[in-house]
Formats: structure tokens, sequence, C-alpha cells
């Protein structure tokens, strides 16, 4: 299989796998969304899915580790290329108009994404860790606690705290400025572009890189203004 | 004769005394330039100045001048080949600048560019990834086949075409913050890759490009789009998408 170690190596493949991993985690997102939105409108549904995710053999023990190996290879493979490609130029420019050729957030993907990053380590000490640890240590599969779904509770406690509230809120803004640029790249990098289409795939991306990390700010702020 | 008022500036210029030696930015005045004169004309003059002067004269690339050959390669006031798009730095002319204003004069910057003295840069790797498969193995010398005898989609040609009017000046690799030569290689890749000509070869071709490229110590494409914006023969990303499919489904299908 060296054909395939030598294409995920060079340089056209490794931005394509970035952009494989990238829409994996575009379309996680989505769908994590959609499940927390549930929360605003009905505690009991918001439960019901967050235990059937949780408890579900082919969501834990399939799609949860595809999920875990996305995430780290988008990272490490994001400050690999980062490095690789800051070395591809030793002297800089004694004066560079990058805001004339290009996007903020198209040169700065390094920012938004250590941003994202440091999020998802409070968001895994808030949420991940303690979900793993009352499963797959205490051995706790019941999702109960005093009788009912613990699901609801935990999230809405967390969101008590305004300065978790302002952080959650701060990388969903950073997140947006990744997806702003990272949506349509992702489809370049994998050669998908036509004078058809891209247009749409540009205007989508937009709107899904605005539309879901204010989702996620509404859900956070809804929480903390509507819990005692 | 034109009335005009002559340009009195400051001029920041990057100066290296040879590839090993470490360079630094100089300051130089320059008086009466004419709006009407080119930027290379400029440029002229400051040598000349520097001459009188018993200065060393400031190194630069340059060949045609009138947008052709490529050979211009100054990254002005921020920007590959200066304000102004789809021009190269031969085709700026100094109405593009104001009297008193500063203007930072530097060479492209990559590690795969390698200063050779003051402006003027290396760009053999770029031949080199020509080298890997920039061409087609037919034997196209003695009887040549008319051109109108394969036929090919007026799209298609015009697709090729455009991107053979690349001419490898590298202001791509010069603007993209990675450094990446993607626009450049794509353009080589494409060119053939939409004829029948070079069809034949289209697998290996894109391997072998790609391969060197990669060699060169060029940067990753991150999809910027500086490259298109400042290329002066406006060659498309569309043909760095091309690249990628032509690459991934070489890597399938080839040997």
């Amino acid at each position: 299989m060296s054909w395939v170690k030598n294409t995920f190596s060079s340089s056209i493949g490794r931005k394509f796998a970035m952009a494989l991993s990238a829409l994996f985690l575009m379309i996680f997102l989505l769908q994590h969304f959609v499940i927390n939105f549930t929360s605003v409108f009905s505690e009991t549904v918001f439960n019901d899915i967050s235990h059937f995710m949780g408890t579900n053999a082919l969501v834990q023990f399939a799609l949860q580790p595809v999920l875990i190996f996305a995430v780290v290879y988008h990272f490490a493979m994001g400050f690999a290329l980062e490095i690789k490609n800051r070395n591809s130029r030793e002297v800089k420019y004694a004066m560079n108009k990058g805001q004339a050729n290009s996007s903020w957030f198209s040169r700065n993907m390094i920012i938004s994404g250590a941003v994202i990053l440091a999020f998802l380590g409070l968001h895994f000490y808030d949420f991940w860790v303690p979900e793993i640890t009352t499963k797959y240590i205490e051995g706790d599969m019941s999702g109960m606690i005093n009788g009912e779904y613990r699901y609801y509770h935990e999230m809405v406690e967390k969101f008590h705290d305004p300065v978790r509230v302002g952080i959650y809120s701060l990388s969903f803004i950073l997140l947006a400025m990744h997806l702003m640029h990272g949506f349509q790249s992702a489809f370049q990098s994998m050669g998908a572009r036509h004078p058809k289409y891209t247009p749409g795939i540009k205007k989508f991306g937009n709107i899904y890189a605005i539309l879901i990390p204010a989702g996620f700010i509404f859900i956070a702020l809804y929480h903390h203004l509507t819990s005692h | 004769m034109s009335a005009h008022k002559g340009l009195n500036l400051t001029l920041k210029v990057w100066r290296q005394k040879s590839q090993k030696e470490k360079g630094q930015m100089e300051t130089y005045q320059v008086s009466d330039i004419s709006p009407d004169s080119s930027f290379l004309e400029m440029m002229d003059i400051l040598n000349e100045q520097l001459i009188e002067e018993g200065k060393e004269p400031v190194v630069f690339d340059h060949d045609c001048r009138e947008g052709i050959c490529g050979s211009c390669s100054m990254y002005i006031n921020g920007e590959a080949h200066g304000p102004g798009r789809g021009i190269t730095t031969c085709q700026l002319h100094m109405r593009e600048f104001n009297n008193g204003d500063t203007i930072y004069i530097e060479p492209w910057r990559a590690k795969a560019f390698p200063v050779i003295k003051d402006l003027m840069v290396d760009r053999s790797a770029f031949d080199r990834v020509m080298a890997a498969g920039g061409f087609v193995s037919v034997n196209t010398s003695g009887n040549t086949q008319d051109a109108n005898a394969i036929p090919i989609e007026k799209q298609k040609a015009d697709e090729a075409f455009d991107a053979a009017t690349c001419i490898g000046c590298g202001a791509c690799v010069a603007s993209c913050k990675n450094a990446s030569a993607m626009l450049f290689v794509s353009a080589k890749v494409s060119q053939f890759a939409l004829l029948p000509q070079g069809q034949v070869e289209a697998k290996e071709r894109v391997q072998n490009m790609v391969k060197v490229m990669d060699e060169e110590g060029f940067g990753n494409c991150s999809n910027t789009g500086a490259c298109e914006v400042e290329c002066p023969k406006g060659i498309s990303l569309d043909n760095i998408a091309r690249m990628n499919r032509e690459y991934l489904s070489a890597s399938i299908k080839g040997e």
C-alpha cells in the first residue's frame, strides 16, 4: 500500500485528508447543534436523544472513534502544515500587504484553530471526561440521577457560570471565522470547483459558518438567562 | 513631452551581496521621477545615480519589459509586482505613486527561491518542476500534424490557452503566505491535461511534477487565493482544483 502512503504524505494528499476530516467534523457539528437546540424547547427530547447517543453501540464504538481520529488528525496536521509553511519562507517581508489579496480568516486559520483547540480542552473537561468516567469507569450506563435523566441538568448547570458562557461565545466567534474560510476551502482541496456550483458552496458555507456558531451561542445564552 | 511634476521618492531597497551573506534594507532618495516612467526605468535612474556616487548598483531581473518574459520579480510595497492588477513590475508606472511616498522594494521571499543578489532570486526550482513533466514526449519536429486534425472543444482549448499564459514569474509563490507554488504547477499541469496530446502522459506528469514541487521546499496551498489576485496573467484557482483532481485520480488509477 505504498501508493496510499505516498499520496497522503504529498502536499496535495495532506490537504485532501485535512478536507476530509473537516467535512466529517462539519457534519458532526451540525448534528451536535441540532441535538443541543432541542434543549431550548424540550428537556425530554434533549434527554432522550442524549441518552441514545451516549449508549448506542454504533455511535459509541464506531462513530466516536472516527470522530476522535478526525479531531486529532485535523489539529495535528493543521499544526504540522503550519510549521512546514512557515519554514517555506525563512526571511519575512519588511512590508507585506496580505489584506490586499486575501481575507484575514484565510490567512489566520492557525489562530482560530488554536482557540478552538483550547475551547475543546474546556469542553472535554466540562462534558466528555465526566461522561466517559461515569459510563466506562464507574460503569453507570443508566444516564439517571435521582430517578431522572441527568443530561439536561448537567448542561444547564455549566451555563450558570457567566465566565464559561463568555469563553464559549468567544470560541464560537472564532469557529465562525474558521468556517468562513474552511468550508469552501475543503471543497477546493478535494478538487470540487466549478462555475456552476462553487458560488453556491461559498454562499452555503457562509450561511453555515454564521448560523451554526450563532446557534450555539444562542443556546448557551438561553440557558444562562433562563435557568435558576 | 507631457507636462509633469517630477516625483521625489524615498526607496527602501533590499541589498544582499550574495546568497551566503545576510542582507538588509537600504534607504535611497530619488528625485524628479517622471510619473510616465515605468518602475524599472525608475530603478535604472536609481542605478545611474548609485554608479555616479561610486556605489554598487541594485541588481534586479528584467528582460522584455513588456510583461511577457516573466523576468521582473520585485515585491513592491507589500505586493508582488506592486499595486495594480494583471501587470508585471515592468508594466507598473510611477503614476501609481505620489510625491513624497516611501516605496519598499524587496525580492521574492521563499526558501525555494534563494536570493542570488539584491532583488534577483534563483527561480530554477520552477525549471526542475518543468523538467519533471512539463512537456509532451511526442516528437513534434518534422512531420507536424495540422492543428485542426484533432478536434478539441472550444471551451477546453480556451482553458488550456488561459493556463498556458502563465509566464512563470513566481508572483504566486511570492504572494502566498505559505510560499506555495501550486498556481504555477497547476497551470502547467492544466495546459497539458486539458488537451488530447497531453492526456497520454497526464497521470505520470502530475505525480512527477507534484513530487518535485514538494521536494523543492515550497509550502502547502491553503486556498487563500492571494496567488490568483496577484498573478499578472490572471491564472485561475480553477487550475489548482483541477490539479488536485488530476493528482488524486492519478494516485488511485496510476502506476
